[in-house]
């Protein structure tokens, strides 16, 4: 549907290039329709990212030296970062959805990452892939709140600490609030990369004025130029921040299925 | 005609819906202004607290990300 809003546009005078067609799902080779089992470029960038999960979790800690090389310190490094934060947020008990939570922020970290790279394609920009990640955290929550707890998962509605004439409305409130959960965590992620990354190309549509015009060219170019450094070195903060709060969040929920009485 | 003036009120909606985003950056500025304030009071409790600072930067923030949706939603979908 968005493509004919594109075509709609392309009729009158627009930019040489649409801030949005970075995110165009598209095959990897020649054109076509795009089917199930089509070779995208989401495919292909979705491949890097797991090569290069694998390239620094296995290839770097496989020497498993005690003076660790510059690889390794950094594999172990992030393994002690998000073991710290389960532990923190999650507390001990969480410790064995450490691997899951794990896999997830390598998992967005490095497409957050490879997306950076210029004529790239961010596989966390699209808001199925985001959704998916989220709807498996939510599921995966609740479906063991209930297991952990059976029907006292159910407290986590009930908040026991308020008055009780408001405890009905407080409790319409968290439901509501839980339901919007999976929406707000997808919608972050693909949200903050997709905006950072449009407008990169606004910036970049700016960038050739010198070519139209010397007039205005001499001072629209280089700014936007010096913009678009500014907004990429922004966008590589964004993109580990983003990672992180994915996976925080992940913790909050997991504490939340663990401990529902708070 | 009267997909034109649909378009132009969707284009317009998604313009005014993009005013939610400056209620987020205020939100974030504001638990970000108060984290800082309340580190420099007693910086030896800061460090224990930056993951608190994140999370609520990030409910702040998906507040923001809905009306950036909603902008996105009108330009692409209705």
């Amino acid at each position: 549907m968005a493509a004919d809003k594109y075509g709609a546009a392309e009729k009158g005078k627009e930019l040489a290039f649409h801030p949005m067609d970075q995110f165009i799902v598209k095959p990897f080779f020649g054109d076509g329709a795009v089917g199930i089992f089509t070779f995208t470029n989401v495919t292909f960038w979705m491949a890097l990212t797991l090569l290069a999960a694998v390239a620094l979790l296995v290839l770097g800690t496989s020497s498993r030296s005690i003076v660790p090389s510059r690889i390794q310190s950094v594999a172990e490094l992030a393994y002690g970062f998000i073991r710290k934060m389960v532990e923190d947020v999650a507390s001990k008990e969480a410790l064995p959805y450490f691997p899951y939570i794990m896999t997830l922020f390598i998992f967005i970290v490095f497409s957050n990452f490879l997306g950076l790279i210029p004529g790239s394609f961010t596989t966390t920009s699209q808001i199925a892939v985001t959704a998916v990640l989220a709807m498996v955290v939510f599921l995966t929550v609740t479906i063991l709140g209930f297991v952990k707890n059976g029907i006292g998962f159910l407290g986590l509605f009930w908040i026991s600490a308020a008055p009780l004439p408001l405890r009905p409305v407080l409790a319409l409130i968290e439901i509501i609030s839980y339901f919007v959960r999976p929406v707000s965590h997808s919608i972050r992620l693909a949200g903050n990369m997709m905006a950072g990354h449009a407008v990169v190309k606004v910036f970049a549509a700016f960038a050739p004025m010198l070519l139209i015009s010397t007039g205005i060219g001499l001072v629209v170019t280089p700014l936007s130029i010096l913009a678009i450094t500014a907004i990429l070195a922004l966008e590589t903060l964004v993109a580990f921040i983003q990672a992180y709060v994915f996976t925080i969040l992940t913790c909050v929920y997991l504490k939340d299925a663990l401990h529902p009485h708070h | 005609m009267e997909g034109d003036i649909v378009q132009m009120g969707a284009y317009i909606g998604a313009g005014l819906a993009c005013t939610g985003m400056g209620g987020a950056a205020v939100g974030v500025g504001h638990v970000v202004g108060n984290y800082l304030s309340g580190a420099l009071r007693n910086p030896s409790a800061a460090g224990g607290q930056i993951a608190t600072m994140f999370i609520g930067i990030a409910f702040a923030e998906a507040l923001g990300i809905f009306s950036f949706l909603v902008a996105l939603l009108l330009m692409f979908a209705v």
